[in-house]
């Protein structure tokens, strides 16, 4: 970074002469040594995971939940700076909140992503704000069965179309949005710390198929997070895990945590040791498993796992 | 310069003359809602040993007119509890909306599992209405609240327009009150009866209930929601028919329409 120090990376706002906004690079870093935020869209809903560094011993195991709801059918899981992610949140809710009063039906996960994108944008263009430090994973299930407006008491007409589109509505969403504002649409997102190796991961489980199933993206995500936090070996870590099935799935098409009999599963050591060894006999895979299974028994601290199973 | 903003902006005094603020104020006082419109009619509910049932025809009248025959006037809140409208319909449209607004944020707020329960909400409902009859503007409604208690015992509970709330084993608005109260009353007259009756036997007593009130209330319908609310959850039926109707006793009614003797 030869243009540090020129002055450029002092102000919000400011281009530098080969346009870059250093402020939103600076942003980003402070993302990049928070805990591992994971985002998983698999075909019947969404899972979000985040590790959860334990900061002190005097805090209650299970207490300070990291991933927020939103409406009722939205999860957010984030980051970096956890007070800005906090204000993130409350501004997704006031959005959600908003979106009901004037169209009387739940936001979309795409809307939510493109309000809170936009949001996000607007803090790197003044002198008196700074971006966020953040990077939030936004998750949800638009409702598939034909959308109730709040507050409608009939069913509608009973022949004719009565203004219904044929076709397939909603289904599951994931979009990352980044300091910078940008967002995209994933199939798996993961950000923090050890985004590198969980992208990695993440790809390996060919998402796009939509052939992985709710719970099967549970353990994935369980796994890849605790495969994530070898680089961080030594820091002590809890996993906090939610989901969103759709109507007829385990949520009922809510944003719920997931419930501890599965989680506790998902991060018993012989499922994630399980979940690799399949991993790597899949072919076309580049897959350095033997190296991670060797410092596996590091990263997963016997002793804690006891306590969770 | 005149150096008093209430004078700035409008044609100057010393030009045009004094300016006549009697044209700014309405001719008589503000009124809010003076009467319902398109308006729900009885809603009925009785306790049983593991929960309440609570009935509503699917019919918002307009005035005489049975307006729209697929209206359903039993609401859930947070899983736990049903809230039934009588009154008027927009009004009921509302508060649903109030209460999803409310079951959100309660979600936000509390740890899982403890949301408002039935008490909480017919509290909160009740002081809804309150607030509002104490503006003069209030929301016509007449409301029960069916669910459980803190101690998941069975909770119901009547709210009106006025913010008056009134409980009782059995509980009907409208027509209800004078038609449905008496029946359900010879089965459960207090909480210890109540407490003998199952669910199917509640279920029955309320069935009953609406077909005597098909026969008798002119602003009815055959097409009703029942839902029962027990610690399982809520079973809601929002197009029940009524069944066995026999008007054979509508012969011996005289003294209405074009009858000679």
């Amino acid at each position: 970074m030869t243009s540090i120090g020129t002055g450029y990376d002092l102000a919000n706002s400011i281009f530098s002469p080969d346009g870059r906004n250093f402020q939103v690079e600076y942003a980003v870093k402070a993302v990049e040594n928070g805990g591992t935020s994971v985002g998983i869209r698999a075909k019947d809903g969404v899972v979000l995971a985040v590790e959860k560094v334990i900061t002190s011993k005097l805090l209650k195991p299970g207490a300070n939940k990291r991933i927020a709801t939103v409406d009722k059918h939205l999860g957010v899981v984030y980051s970096g700076m956890i007070p800005d992610g906090r204000h993130f949140v409350d501004r997704a809710r006031d959005e959600a909140r908003s979106w009901r009063d004037t169209f009387k039906t739940p936001i979309s996960t795409s809307d939510l992503a493109s309000r809170m994108g936009g949001y996000l944008q607007a803090y790197t263009l003044y002198q008196s704000v700074r971006p966020f430090g953040i990077t939030a994973i936004v998750g949800g299930f638009d409702s598939e069965l034909e959308a109730p407006v709040d507050g409608e008491v009939g069913t509608g007409p009973s022949v004719g179309a009565g203004g219904k589109v044929e076709g397939k509505h909603g289904g599951p969403g994931l979009y990352m949005i980044e300091p910078s504002g940008m967002y995209w649409g994933y199939y798996g997102a993961a950000t923090g710390k050890g985004r590198q190796a969980a992208k990695a991961e993440l790809e390996k489980l060919d998402l796009a198929a939509g052939t992985l199933d709710l719970k099967e993206a549970v353990k994935e995500a369980a796994r890849i997070i605790y495969v994530a936090q070898q680089d961080n070996k030594d820091k002590e870590f809890e996993l906090e895990m939610t989901w969103i099935s759709n109507a007829t799935g385990p949520t009922k098409g809510r944003h719920e945590e997931v419930p501890k009999e599965l989680k506790d599963e998902a991060e018993r050591h012989d499922t994630i040791t399980a979940l690799l060894v399949e991993r790597e006999s899949k072919p076309n895979i580049e897959y350095d498993s033997q190296k991670v299974r060797s410092r596996l028994p590091f990263a997963m601290n016997a002793a804690r796992l006891m306590t969770h199973a | 310069m005149d150096h008093r903003p209430q004078h700035w902006g409008r044609p100057r005094d010393d030009v045009y003359g004094a300016y006549d603020a009697s044209y700014m104020r309405p001719n008589g006082p503000t009124t809010h809602t003076q009467s319902p419109v398109v308006t729900g009619t009885s809603v009925v509910a009785l306790k049983f040993k593991d929960g309440v049932v609570i009935a509503a025809d699917n019919l918002a009248s307009y005035g005489s007119l049975a307006r729209f025959p697929d209206v359903k006037r039993l609401r859930t809140f947070a899983g736990t509890s049903v809230v039934g409208f009588g009154g008027d319909v927009s009004d009921m449209q509302y508060l649903d909306r109030h209460l999803q607004e409310l079951a959100i944020d309660e979600n936000y707020t509390s740890e899982k599992g403890h949301t408002l329960n039935a008490r909480n909400l017919h509290k909160y409902l009740a002081n809804l209405l309150y607030h509002r009859r104490s503006k003069f503007d209030p929301l016509w409604n007449h409301l029960l609240v069916a669910g459980l208690d803190e101690d998941d015992k069975p909770f119901l509970a009547a709210a009106d327009l006025l913010g008056t709330t009134f409980t009782s084993p059995s509980l009907a608005t409208g027509y209800g009150e004078m038609l449905a109260q008496p029946i359900m009353r010879r089965y459960a007259k207090d909480e210890e009866a109540a407490a003998q009756l199952t669910r199917d036997q509640a279920v029955d007593i309320v069935k009953e209930c609406m077909k005597v009130l098909f026969y008798r209330d002119a602003r009815s319908l055959d097409t009703y929601s029942i839902a029962v609310v027990t610690k399982q959850g809520i079973d809601l039926k929002e197009d029940v028919k009524l069944e066995n109707q026999s008007w054979a006793f509508a012969d011996r009614i005289k003294g209405y329409g074009t009858q000679t003797v």
